[in-house]
């Protein structure tokens, strides 16, 4: 029998389960009309493992331990060995983990919504992502206009491009290419003066990174100081990333390298080596272009909310802070 | 000293920076792009309510403030300060006029109220979260809205506080009110 004060958790966590009724069902129609967006269009649904051997080494995403394993942080290294497999047009919306990510816009334990398209590349998935967004606004609030954390954004017209040395140079007067050579300084440009400053009544795509913040893109054919990446914000909510995926092993092979030094310098867990990626990018990808999107943050906004924790079942451990 | 993690901080947390005690009033965790992750605070400084920006990375450490709380009893106003007794040691204490604000008009003697200590210095008093106070000035209600809590007009206490009250309070009523907010809370009784 439940103590007093235990039985009166359980009402505060049931009322607070009450109110994100509305918010699970809402999520259950995007959903639909996600899967709908993507199956329509050729797209195969997967299912990749949840626990893995070995996570990509990327320098700022933990992965939680899980025994032996991990959980995974996102479905990049399955996704594209199913692309080595010879599978062209791949989506899947499932949990990922990220240890130590918390707040409004972050939780330790979230839905990516990942897609692979072979033969493509990174604009047409911009094309191709801003279409079914479109869509499922339509079907599940009746529009594409939508309102989150102070702003108005219209979904349905052009979305503002806006290339990451401009950005810099326009909000910050400042050279993105100097700035990415000092750790975090890059980031803390970007969160203070770039992303306040991006265009809030449409989403706005920041696009073409310096190289270093391009772990799995391929640099550009025309520019090899650059690499294939944009990145959607909508209402200042970074939404989607996506690559112009890079498919040279040897490329890669240093890149995990290099990943795996500043993890070491930085102490934090080192990972195995993801061999079986690894084998297959060596017996080769098609040219691929891939994009992970927060599916939370999606329904976060298409709901008008502001924070995920008004729309998301409440997490045991509780990540979601202020 | 003891350090928080930049990890640690979160609203609410009392931080010291530059040997200052600060409450960090809103938090955002920022991790832009796939770079590092960055603590965004929002600070009040607990001695004169400044605010300010800080963004924290993971390395970095923010110091953890002395700070401890004492009951203290309100003992009386020595024409400059206000000045306190510990509950146990009867030691007495005295804080500016500009620490507590409108909270002068709350004080109630022999009080019971929580001291708020920064490295040994009374920084901060906690009253009682309600008193009581006689209303000694306000406009007559207006007939037919006497049962609206929700229209409110200006009234002045015994003691020159002013605030507003719902139109059914009349001069010598005695109200609560809540000294967190300075704001009316219930009425206690009619005069």
């Amino acid at each position: 029998m439940p103590s007093a004060s235990a039985k009166a958790d359980i009402v505060d966590s049931l009322d607070r389960l009450r109110q994100t009724v509305p918010a699970l069902k809402f999520r259950a129609r995007v959903l639909a009309s996600i899967r709908a967006g993507f199956d329509s269009r050729g797209f195969t649904e997967v299912t990749t493992p949840v626990r893995i051997a070995a996570p990509a080494a990327e320098e700022y995403i933990d992965a939680p331990p899980s025994g032996a394993f991990f959980l995974r942080t996102s479905p990049e290294l399955e996704m594209k060995r199913l692309l080595c497999a010879g599978m062209e047009r791949i989506y899947q919306i499932g949990p990922c983990f990220r240890a130590g990510e918390r707040g409004r816009l972050h939780r330790t334990e979230f839905d990516m919504l990942e897609f692979y398209m072979a033969h493509a590349d990174y604009l047409e998935l911009l094309a191709l992502i801003r279409e079914i967004i479109i869509e499922t606004a339509v079907k599940c609030t009746g529009g594409t206009k939508i309102k989150s954390r102070g702003c108005e954004v219209e979904l349905g017209g052009e979305w503002a491009m806006i290339p990451v040395r401009e950005a810099f140079r326009k909000f910050a007067g400042i050279s993105a290419d100097e700035v990415a050579e000092q750790e975090s300084l890059f980031e803390e440009i970007l969160v203070g003066k770039v992303e306040p400053n991006l265009p809030k009544d449409r989403p706005c795509v920041l696009i073409d990174y310096p190289v270093r913040f391009g772990a799995f893109a391929r640099t550009k054919p025309s520019d090899p100081t650059l690499v294939e990446r944009w990145e959607v914000y909508v209402a200042g909510v970074e939404l989607a990333n996506t690559y112009g995926e890079l498919i040279d092993p040897v490329v890669q092979r240093e890149r995990f390298a290099a990943a795996r030094a500043t993890r070491k310098r930085l102490g934090l867990t080192e990972y195995p080596e993801p061999t079986a990626f690894l084998d297959a990018i060596d017996r080769g990808m098609p040219p691929a272009a891939g994009s992970a999107l927060g599916f939370d943050r999606l329904v976060m906004l298409l709901a008008g909310a502001d924070s995920l924790a008004q729309i998301d079942f409440p997490l045991d451990d509780d990540g979601q802070g202020s | 000293m003891a350090m928080y993690d930049a990890a640690d901080l979160k609203k609410g947390l009392k931080v010291e920076i530059d040997g200052q005690p600060y409450v960090i009033t809103d938090f955002e965790f920022c991790k832009p792009g796939k770079g590092t992750a960055l603590y965004r605070c929002k600070l009040k400084s607990m001695i004169n309510g400044s605010t300010m920006d800080r963004t924290y990375r993971p390395v970095d450490k923010v110091g953890i403030p002395n700070l401890e709380e004492r009951d203290m009893y309100y003992s009386y106003h020595d024409g400059q300060n206000y000045v306190f007794s510990d509950a146990e040691t009867y030691e007495e204490i005295s804080i500016n006029e500009e620490s507590l604000g409108k909270r002068t008009y709350f004080l109630i003697e022999e009080a019971l109220c929580q001291g708020l200590f920064f490295n040994g210095k009374l920084i901060d008093i906690t009253l009682p979260t309600f008193i009581e106070k006689v209303v000694a000035e306000t406009e007559p209600g207006v007939r037919g809205d006497t049962a609206s809590s929700n229209v409110m007009k200006p009234a002045k206490t015994d003691n020159g506080y002013e605030l507003m009250v719902p139109l059914f309070i009349n001069v010598g009523d005695t109200i609560r009110i809540d000294t967190r907010t300075g704001e009316y809370a219930e009425r206690v009784s009619k005069g």
